[in-house]
């Protein structure tokens, strides 16, 4: 934003009169308030904003939100919106996608958005299902998910998002759950990184997919399955009775008890966000290793975006040329025609 | 009157024929720089004030196994001192560097014409890559042909032995030595070529003296035969041309530059979105080079995030513009219905290729126009605009980007791999000639309230910038309601907006010149129709019928869609009409379907161009 003087907005102004049409007691819903929670606090003007989607359920997201919005082709959103903030660095791009939009047909435009670290949001909202297609399995659906495209079990292995992000390229990695009040907290991170700002977003399908995430989800699992970092600050969980500890033999993490507080006693490592190593190890924590989820921001480490360095060419190499298309049209292989037949080279 | 060809080679020595128009085909290995020998001798062509049509035709392989005929690359030139339109039917020269080059191309030479071969690449291991049992050059087989040979390895080497090259890099200099020959037979003035192998080489002074030597001896070699009179030599009055300034100009410079006119007559900057592919990756690299004409260029990650980005810069309030081939063109199909859809500004450029699938890259083909016009799902109107050569693929570009900011919709530019690859003697235009269409962006909220689907009297949404207070609004793929936008699937809606898009597509017809007839009258006995680049043979052919008397005409369509409001009257006022395309029938049957007229199609799909030879039978045959 040129125009660094925070705006004042309310929730409401960030509201669409477009009637909501999810599923009652899907999780987009929440993750709408959030969105629209958040906005005041981040101090930017609504006209200036622009939300770019997909094809899926998530991708109906830019409807509600009373900004500039596209709801353009399927997978396709991350390629319409590196169009748009090369046309203008100075709108603030948000990319709504779904599982199946930035995963499987759309994943080659967000590996390479990634890669190229565009300057913009990427909430990418991870329900492991195809909603609006009414339940096939996803590219990240567990083994064995039943659907109707796969009656007997899914066989192939799901893609891990934040793997795959930080793979490509990222510079900022966060996990956060649809209706939980941390989510606000995530988005204003990701807003506050300059680049790529790829966060995942557990969303319940209540229609396809229910408590697929319930596990750590359910509020008798959020304690013991719920890892949430902060930068600075020892790896906890449980309550603090937990902590994540660095196995310096078979160079993995592993899970450590935390007696009487003393986190350092126990080797529990402390969040560095620049760290990527850690960061690789921390997305691959899974449940069913007896591992909580990596939630919260779990890498930020910012690089220059690809808006600045096509913007800072184009000056560079424009510097001291002045545009004369008649000039341009006359270079190369030329000759005059004088009076007919009289050829000068 | 002797052939051109009949001349060539029997002249007498001293005397210089003077010629209407020659043929001139440099063949060669990939390696051995035929393209680069084509474009001098064009440059040189044009210094001589000569007008001439060229046509490079080169292997798909970067760098396909030396000596194999499929390998080989060519390079025709027709220059001339009347109107040449057309890189001409058949050689009456065939310079062959090698046995494959002289095997692929020998064929077409004019019975009597002269063939100059280098016979040091006339080796056993080269013959039998070509397939050749017996050396053709000592068997007789050429018989119906002047054979000039000589050793022009051997001659070039010893030309730049002075300069202690390498054999490999001394032999580089072949195509300078052929060049020089070439030079002394038409009579040309060595001095521009001298100067400009001194600026390639700047770097490298060695190396520019090394190829100046060649280009010298190549030239001093032409008086030694001369006086055997193996060769002779022939002079090409200039055409009579307007007094200008002149340039040369492939098509896909011409697309390039038209753009960039388009832009700033549309006070716009530019967003182009591309990938490589063949024959379109020049306009990108063009591009590529004007970024201080307030350009972007964004070479993607495919095709389709090509166009994506280009619709989302458009969205953004810049001029979107992408281009492909037909395969990338299919895929781009489903985010050009999105443009449509969301009525955004698009240029949409295929330098067509021959097809299906990946077809033949490197040859020409008129096999997209169905695709242009029909090819998407759904009822999705698209205005198609078809260049006719590289000079006027220029004007074309400029009015697809005239189309695409007043009517907001996307706007396909058909040009082909002959256009794209060939270069003509171009006119300068004087850019003030042209009239400014500046875009004005909806920057208010207007009295009546603002709705992003209100129209205006082309049937053009207003175009809005994100970032403008007041005037935020959603777009997107969905259906959405007349005027408002927001999403409605309703029936009677959804009709009116199919019957809304068709209507502003159609109108662009009353905003587009009345179709004239090119070359003959109004109404008659046949019209041949055409499109494209079959543009300079058709002018040829029907040029050559009327002076035999015959009924003809041309007619030459720039809008392919909508097509020009007064076409099928005028079609109808001729008892028949005949369609020369590059494909298997498609405008034919966009005619037959529009106007129920009988268009009865001549086909070619060869990868190669027309010759005006075909296109006359094809005349005479619908005349008989
Ligand atoms: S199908 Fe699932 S994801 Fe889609 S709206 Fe309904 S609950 Fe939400």
């Amino acid at each position: 934003m040129n125009d660094m003087t925070p705006v004042k907005t309310s929730p409401k102004d960030w509201e669409t009169d477009q009637e909501v049409r999810w599923c009652p007691g899907c999780g987009d819903y929440a993750i709408l308030k959030a969105v629209q929670r958040t906005m005041p606090e981040l101090g930017v003007k609504p006209e200036n904003t622009v939300f770019v989607s997909g094809i899926g359920c998530s991708s109906r997201f830019p409807y509600y939100m009373e900004t500039y919005g596209f709801h353009t082709i399927h997978g396709r959103a991350c390629a319409v919106a590196t169009g748009v903030k090369l046309a203008n660095p100075e709108l603030d791009v948000w990319i709504i996608t779904g599982d199946g939009d930035a995963l499987s047909i759309g994943g080659n435009h967000t590996m390479h958005l990634l890669r190229r670290n565009l300057n913009c949001q990427i909430l990418l909202f991870n329900n492991e299902i195809y909603g609006l297609t009414k339940g096939q399995y996803s590219p990240t659906s567990r083994e064995g998910t039943k659907t109707p495209s796969t009656p007997f079990g899914s066989v192939d292995r799901p893609a891990t998002p934040c793997a795959f992000a930080l793979g490509s390229g990222a510079r900022f990695l966060a996990r956060a759950i649809d209706t939980h009040k941390n989510l606000p907290n995530v988005l204003k991170a990701a807003h506050a990184h300059q680049g790529a700002a790829f966060v995942e977003i557990f969303q319940n399908c209540i229609v396809y997919n229910a408590d697929v995430f319930a596990d750590f989800t359910d509020k008798a699992n959020a304690a013991p399955n719920q890892l949430w970092l902060e930068d600075g600050k020892p790896v906890l969980f449980d309550g603090g009775n937990k902590g994540i500890a660095l196995d310096r033999d078979k160079l993995q993490l592993k899970v450590v008890e935390v007696v009487d507080g003393d986190w350092q006693a126990a080797g529990v490592i402390v969040h560095d966000v620049t760290n990527r190593s850690v960061a690789h190890m921390l997305i691959e924590l899974r449940l069913q290793d007896g591992f909580p989820v990596a939630l919260g921001v779990i890498f930020d480490d910012p690089r220059p975006t690809f808006d600045s360095a096509v913007i800072a060419q184009n000056v560079a190499v424009s510097k001291g040329k002045t545009p004369d298309l008649q000039g341009l049209l006359a270079k190369g292989q030329t000759w005059t025609v004088e009076k007919e037949n009289t050829v000068f080279g | 009157m002797a052939s051109v060809a009949q001349t060539l080679g029997t002249g007498t020595a001293g005397t210089i024929q003077n010629d209407e128009s020659i043929v001139v085909r440099f063949a060669g290995d990939s390696g051995d720089g035929m393209q680069l020998t084509g474009g001098q001798f064009t440059l040189s062509s044009a210094l001589a004030g000569n007008d001439f049509a060229t046509f490079p035709d080169f292997p798909a392989e970067i760098r396909a196994p030396q000596g194999t005929t499929f390998g080989v690359s060519a390079f025709q030139i027709n220059f001339g001192s009347g109107a040449i339109d057309t890189p001409g039917d058949a050689p009456d020269v065939l310079v062959a560097m090698n046995p494959a080059a002289l095997k692929t191309n020998v064929g077409n030479l004019k019975p009597g014409g002269l063939i100059i071969a280098d016979e040091g690449e006339f080796g056993a291991r080269n013959l039998a890559k070509a397939g050749y049992e017996v050396n053709p050059l000592e068997d007789g087989s050429l018989a119906k042909w002047q054979l000039v040979k000589f050793n022009i390895s051997q001659l070039t080497l010893e030309a730049v032995k002075p300069f202690g090259l390498g054999n490999k890099e001394a032999l580089r200099c072949k195509n300078m030595w052929t060049l020089g020959l070439a030079l002394w037979m038409f009579d040309r003035d060595r001095q521009p070529l001298i100067d400009w192998l001194n600026g390639k080489f700047k770097k490298n002074q060695v190396l520019a003296d090394a190829n100046i030597a060649a280009l010298n001896a190549g030239h001093a070699y032409g008086e030694t035969i001369e006086i055997g009179g193996q060769v002779k030599r022939h002079h090409v009055n200039p055409a009579s041309v307007a007094p200008g300034l002149y340039r040369t100009i492939t098509g896909a410079e011409a697309v390039a530059f038209g753009l960039v006119a388009g832009a700033q007559l549309a006070s716009m900057p530019m967003f182009f979105g591309g990938y490589p592919i063949t024959p379109a990756s020049s306009i990108l690299h063009y591009l590529s080079n004007l970024k201080e004409y307030g350009i972007t260029t964004f070479q993607a990650e495919d095709e389709i995030a090509a166009i994506a980005s280009a619709i989302g810069a458009s969205y953004a309030g810049q001029l979107g513009v992408t281009s492909s081939s037909g395969p990338g063109i299919a895929l781009k199909g489903e985010a050009i219905g999105l443009a449509i859809m969301t009525e955004l500004p698009l240029v949409i450029v295929n330098s067509q290729r021959g097809g299906p699938s990946t077809g033949l890259p490197t040859k020409t083909e008129q096999s997209d126009l169905y695709q242009a016009v029909y090819g998407r799902n759904g009822d999705a109107p698209l205005p198609v605009i078809a260049a006719r050569s590289p000079s006027d693929a220029f004007d074309c570009a400029i009015e697809a980007v005239r189309i695409a900011v007043q009517y907001m919709t996307p706007v396909m530019l058909l040009t082909d791999g002959y256009i794209g690859n060939a270069a003509e003697p171009w006119a300068v235009p004087d850019m003030s000639t042209y009239k400014p269409f500046p875009v004005k962006f909806l920057d208010e909220v207007p009295e009546a309230g603002f709705k992003p689907y209100s129209r205006d009297a082309k049937l053009a949404r207003p175009w809005v910038k994100p970032g403008t207070p007041g005037l935020i609004h959603r777009i997107g793929g969905i259906e959405k309601q007349v005027d408002t936008g927001h999403l409605d699937y309703s029936p009677a809606n959804h009709q009116a907006m199919t019957d809304i898009r068709k209507a502003k597509v159609d109108g662009i017809a009353h905003g587009v010149p009345e179709q004239d007839v090119t070359l003959g009258a109004a109404g008659g006995k046949l019209a041949v129709v055409g499109w494209g680049s079959t543009y300079g043979a058709i002018h040829q052919a029907v040029s050559r019928a009327r002076a035999k008397g015959l009924d003809v005409s041309q007619i030459h369509v720039r809008h392919i869609w909508p097509l020009p409001t007064n076409l099928g009257e005028l079609l109808k006022s001729y008892d028949k009409v005949i369609v020369p395309e590059m494909n298997t029938g498609q405008f034919k049957t966009v005619l037959r379907d529009q106007y129920l007229i009988d268009a009865k199609p001549v086909n070619k799909v060869s990868g190669q161009p027309f010759t005006i030879a075909e296109l006359e039978a094809a005349i005479e045959e619908a005349l008989a």
